[in-house]
């Protein structure tokens, strides 16, 4: 700006000299801290580049002097963590399951870590509560395929059922129409007695010695005389309320034509033994196991 | 000819502009009855702030002994013999209503009692000007000194001015974290740099913003940032005293021998000698004689002044005083002064605060120091069990406020025939199960309950949970729904 000292009559104060119509600008300069604050920022800005990554290169950015890194910095604290959670969940080693199901303070420290192990790798099949759906078992309630038990629990969890594991629970339900082994009118026949032996309703032509024999002869080997099941082999209980798969004819006769095997994965070194053994006491309290 | 404008027209209304560059005040030393009664209530202030947090009160083996103590990691307010928890955060609502209608009070009695007595901007402030004067010398001296060059004495004298102010606001900082953890300790570990970090950020956040508002903002605080003295002037009426010139009895203005002189002449001088005392105390800056101002925070110093300077010239104290204009009109009128403490307004305020009072007193003596809230699962809300029974299960939360463990018994009251089972009891008294809640504590236990199914049962069945402290007896309960699948 050139030399210019004009003093407007009425504030007293300098113009800049410009004018529009008549119109004149004061001088009213920023003030003094806005502008040493506004330099201050700028000396930072150069000393954020010298030290932080900063700028975008070819092929990469210039990393700064303090390397940091936000990913480096969040596998930090994921670290840290799981170092604090070692620390906490240690007291679950030394105690067995039944002993951390009695003392208050290590029962809400299994279930609060077993309830967000369950959320992260159980729920997709039974459901967020342990509700389960058709051929995911209820966890809720006191039918137990493998057994309800703590250690029972436990050990399912680590090896799983069908799961391919060396110690996984074995046995299935063989496709019985499918490999030959009954005829249709006979399957039809032994689902209608199976639904008689928890009091479902059979069909009105359903012959119930017929249905008898041909049960003796193809199923209690697993499910039992009475068809109360046998958890060694994972076979379900046929006299009671809660069925797996469902207890209407049609189902029935769909499981013993084609048979069933679900599995559930064997967990042991996908979850760390204090994570399973939380897991497995989170499980049982869920309806209180057997 | 075009008169010559000045700016100061352009943005000024009668009341004075909306904003001056601060001038320095130099408020001088007064005596007198109001400066006794500030000198006390200062003392009595800055006492109980900086010493309660060394008050003891035990409250047994494991509580902290601390009279007064806001314990952030444990969530406890302690006050002397009253604990409160989080959720009970609404006496603190209740002790806000009655400070802002002790506010209205006040005012509807006495002006800005508030504002002259008892604000902390108003205490730390008179402490910091007391301790300019002290060093610095009164108000002539100041002014004196600051018109001529700095010297070493004077500059001496500055220094240790500033060191006296920021060892005030660092104590004052200080004392404010006291009360978030226990004090002696504390006090030891800030001596030897062990406490913790966050201590010294507040300490150093307290010790900037007392050192910013008592010793270079000041009034400006009352005048610019402080809400009250505009909501203030909105609730007042007519009958309020306040801190008043009596312009009355003052006016005209004019000098003890021009007064003789005029009297003389049979005509009316005024009791105001215009000696500016008044203005030279005022710690505000203002000129009481100027009427009812917001820069005026009612702190009766300039009353000690003009009774001096009035008990001197041999007239009667009082020229400035605890007034209001409708006395002033009646005296100009000829008829006699009302007061009139006890009207509707102080009559509703006082009313209000008895009732508040009395809410929060009964609310404290009838709290429970026992209690249980219930939630039941959401997934799933009801599981079918193989021999046909229904089961539902619950959380249920148990709060002991008392500050010892105690054992409670759980019973259940719902559909018929329903069983009880609390995860990880055993089930020695299976009907009745019995835990354990620790002192001072919540305690968590998930519970089931059982009931055969009844085809003509309805859908959904209130449960209740009803707990019993088997020792004292004390009871409280929870409700839910025990529902079918």
């Amino acid at each position: 700006m050139s030399e210019h000292n004009e003093i407007d009559h009425v504030s007293g104060r300098s113009t800049t000299g410009h004018e529009w119509d008549g119109i004149k600008e004061l001088n009213t300069p920023l003030p003094r801290w806005w502008v040493l604050t506004f330099y201050a920022t700028i000396v930072w800005a150069i000393g954020y580049w010298v030290v932080y990554p900063a700028w975008p290169l070819v092929s990469g950015y210039t990393s700064g002097l303090f390397q940091y890194s936000t990913r480096a910095s969040v596998a930090t604290d994921l670290a840290d963590l799981e170092k604090l959670r070692g620390q906490k969940m240690a007291v679950l080693g030394s105690a067995s399951l039944a002993d951390i199901e009695k003392e208050p303070a290590l029962l809400a420290l299994a279930r609060a870590r077993g309830k967000t192990v369950f959320a992260d790798n159980c729920a997709p099949c039974h459901g967020s509560g342990g509700a389960g759906a058709k051929g995911y078992p209820n966890l809720n309630d006191d039918d137990w395929l493998w057994g309800g038990s703590l250690d029972q629990i436990m050990q399912t969890i680590q090896f799983g059922a069908r799961s391919g594991h060396a110690k996984t629970h074995e046995g299935q339900m063989l496709a019985f129409g499918r490999d030959g082994v009954l005829k249709k009118d006979e399957i039809v026949t032994v689902a209608n007695y199976v639904r008689s032996l928890s009091g479902l309703s059979t069909a009105p032509k359903f012959d119930a010695a017929a249905g008898k024999k041909i049960f003796t002869e193809n199923c209690t080997s697993c499910h039992g005389d009475n068809g109360k099941g046998n958890q060694e082999l994972g076979a379900p209980n046929l006299a009671d309320r809660i069925w797996l798969y469902g207890s209407d004819e049609e189902t029935l006769v769909e499981t013993i034509t084609n048979g069933r095997a679900g599995v559930m994965p064997a967990w042991v070194g996908r979850l760390d033994p204090l994570t399973v053994k939380a897991l497995a006491v989170y499980v049982h309290s869920l309806g209180g196991g057997r | 000819m075009n008169k010559p404008v000045s700016p100061d027209d352009l943005i000024t209304d009668e009341d004075g502009p909306l904003y001056a560059p601060r001038r320095k005040l130099y408020p001088q030393s007064v005596s007198g009855r109001f400066r006794s009664i500030k000198w006390r209530l200062m003392v009595l202030c800055l006492g109980v702030y900086y010493l309660l947090p060394f008050a003891r009160w035990n409250r047994g083996l494991g509580a902290p002994d601390q009279a007064v103590l806001i314990d952030f990691p444990n969530h406890r307010f302690y006050f002397f013999f009253i604990e409160l928890w989080p959720q009970e955060i609404y006496y603190f609502t209740g002790l806000l209503v009655l400070a802002a209608l002790s506010l209205f009070l006040m005012n509807a009695l006495g002006g800005r009692i508030w504002c002259g007595y008892l604000c902390p901007q108003t205490v730390w402030t008179d402490l910091f000007y007391a301790v300019e004067r002290l060093v610095e010398g009164d108000r002539r001296a100041q002014i004196k000194a600051d018109a001529g060059p700095m010297t070493a004495g004077r500059a001496g004298r500055r220094v240790l001015k500033h060191a006296i102010w920021l060892m005030i606001a660092w104590w004052t900082g200080g004392a404010w974290v006291l009360y978030f953890a226990d004090a002696p300790t504390l006090v030891r570990d800030l001596a030897t740099l062990q406490a913790p970090a966050i201590a010294y950020v507040w300490i150093g956040m307290l010790t900037a913003s007392t050192y910013l508002l008592a010793g270079y903002m000041r009034e400006q605080v009352c005048v610019y940032m402080c809400p009250w003295p505009r909501i203030q002037a909105a609730l007042t009426d007519e009958l309020a005293l306040n801190v008043t010139y009596k312009y009355d009895r003052g006016e005209p203005r004019c000098s003890v021998k021009k007064a003789f002189d005029i009297r003389a002449l049979g005509k009316n001088a005024g009791d105001c000698i215009d000696c500016n005392q008044c203005v030279a105390v005022c710690p505000t800056g203002i000129d009481i004689r100027d009427g009812a101002q917001l820069g005026c925070i009612q702190c009766g110093l300039c009353i000690d002044a003009c009774d001096a300077v009035m008990t001197k010239v041999g007239r009667k104290t009082g020229l400035i005083g605890y007034d209001n204009d409708v006395n002033v009109q009646r005296r100009v009128a000829g008829k006699g002064e009302i007061f009139k403490p006890v009207r509707a307004r102080t009559v509703v305020y006082a009313g209000l605060i008895t009732a508040v009072c009395a809410m929060m007193v009964y609310a404290l003596m009838s709290r429970t120091l026992l209690d249980v809230n219930v939630l039941h699962d959401r997934n799933p809300i009801a599981v079918r069990l193989s021999d046909g029974a229904i089961r539902n299960g619950y959380t249920l939360r148990f709060l002991n406020k008392r500050a010892f463990d105690r054992v409670i018994a759980i019973d259940v009251d719902g559909p018929a025939d329903a069983k009880l089972h609390v995860i990880g009891v055993d089930a020695v008294t299976p009907d009745r199960p019995s835990i354990v809640l620790a002192r001072d504590a919540t305690t968590e236990a998930r519970v089931l309950v059982m009931a055969p199914f009844d085809e003509k049962a309805e859908k959904s069945v209130p449960v209740t949970f009803r707990i019993t402290d088997i020792g004292l007896g004390e009871v409280a309960s929870a409700t839910d729904h025990f529902v079918l699948p």
